[in-house]
């Protein structure tokens, strides 16, 4: 079973995208910021992230970085999810290594075609 | 609702659009018309059904067939038959009109305009390949509405989320408050017109490529097959059709026979013949002279 790291500091978001990702067959492990996160992927690295912006202590642009520079961080698939909808966000992300990017708010729909689109269904 | 109502709607909606509506669909019904009744300042269907029924009520009958007739739509919708258009259906058109360079495709249910625009965006991704070339889309829905829609070319958050890589997004649609409206450059190559497949086709020419997605399931066998067939008669005969993942020629005609390997990809059958019975499948081993008869199933 696929692993997904879902991190954002909303646990209404963890909950709605637990049983979203669930449904898909993912099993789940949840961090409430970046630094956790990064705990979480030097532990083990997960198949997919699903990834906020905006977290107190490490934000996920952060994270993102620092998880690219892991060893073999470079296999996540990590798919933006957050209110940041510009379009300068949106080609930061990308700069910094993100798969895809979820604007909120989302659905069931959205996620999986984005994780279709990156190779994890 | 009483039978009566649902049953003139029935009739209404398949002598106007092909639509058929098995007597389950009340729900749909009530869902989709209720609105409908509400803005002609109506209380119920019942009152809808007597007003369709008196005089002048041509408009209220468009709106009420558009109403039923109007389905979602996604860029990329289904992801396959865009993988066809690119490695099968454009390789061996460019082969095969190496001399005239033009191509002319037809989506023929286009609804809100992802479908042609998906193409558009998949054309302009070749690049170099098609420079000197002249494509041209023709998109048509029988609702005036969606295409109005499809023209303005401007999308939800959540409508270009679903299916379109991120990637595209940025590089073909620009930000308009929270719409995302697609590029002028990729617009200007799709030509949008109301048409109901009911009515002939002969006057909109020949094409190479027809979409005709997720709308024959919606038609009844006779309508399906009439429809197929006046299909074969635009389709070049080294053309293709490109049909919905639950759709299918097999037993409704032999105009039209599977590409190989291809789900959802037909070509012309220039052995069949409008009755289903040639069942050969097209083989695409020799693109340049595609599309290949290769023997009976």
């Amino acid at each position: 079973m696929k692993i997904c790291l879902v991190v954002d500091d909303s646990s209404v978001i963890r909950k709605v995208a637990r049983r979203i990702l669930e449904g898909m067959d993912f099993q789940i492990v949840e961090a409430e910021d970046g630094e956790q996160a990064l705990g979480a992927c030097q532990q083990q690295l997960p198949d997919a992230v699903l990834l906020d912006w905006n977290m107190p202590k490490m934000d996920g642009y952060e994270f993102l970085k620092a998880l690219r520079r892991l060893p073999g961080g470079d296999r996540p698939k990590v798919v933006f999810c957050t209110t940041e909808n510009d379009v300068a966000h949106i080609a930061r992300a990308l700069h910094a290594g993100a798969n895809e990017y979820i604007m909120k708010p989302f659905d069931k729909e959205i996620v999986e075609a984005k994780f279709q689109e990156v190779g994890l269904l | 609702m009483t039978p009566y109502d649902y049953d003139y709607l029935r009739k209404l909606l398949r002598a106007r659009s092909g639509l058929v509506l098995s007597a389950d669909k009340h729900y749909l019904v009530e869902s989709r018309l209720l609105p409908v009744a509400r803005k002609a300042g109506l209380f119920n269907l019942t009152g809808l059904v007597s007003k369709l029924r008196g005089p002048d009520s041509e408009p209220l009958i468009v709106e009420v067939v558009e109403a039923m007739t109007t389905n979602e739509s996604f860029f990329f919708r289904d992801k396959v038959p865009f993988d066809h258009f690119r490695e099968t259906i454009m390789p061996a058109l460019i082969a095969a009109r190496s001399s005239s360079r033009r191509i002319r495709i037809w989506c023929a249910a286009a609804a809100t305009g992802q479908e042609p625009y998906t193409l558009a965006i998949c054309l302009k991704e070749m690049g170099r390949e098609l420079k000197g070339w002249r494509v041209d889309i023709l998109a048509t829905d029988l609702s005036t509405e969606v295409l109005e829609k499809a023209k303005s070319g401007i999308y939800s958050q959540f409508e270009v989320q679903r299916g379109l890589p991120v990637l595209m997004l940025i590089k073909y649609f620009t930000q308009v408050g929270e719409t995302w409206q697609i590029a002028p450059e990729i617009r200007s190559m799709v030509k949008f017109q109301p048409f109901n497949l009911l009515n002939d086709f002969a006057h909109l020419g020949a094409f190479d490529v027809v979409f005709c997605r997720n709308v024959l399931i919606y038609f009844d066998q006779e309508t399906k097959i009439a429809v197929l067939d006046r299909l074969a008669r635009v389709t070049e005969r080294d053309g293709f059709l490109a049909l919905g993942a639950a759709e299918t020629v097999i037993g409704l005609t032999g105009a039209f026979k599977p590409v190989a390997e291809k789900r959802g990809l037909y070509a012309p059958n220039p052995l069949g013949t409008a009755a289903y019975g040639a069942g050969n499948i097209v083989s695409l081993s020799n693109p340049a002279r595609a599309p290949v008869a290769t023997g009976a199933r």
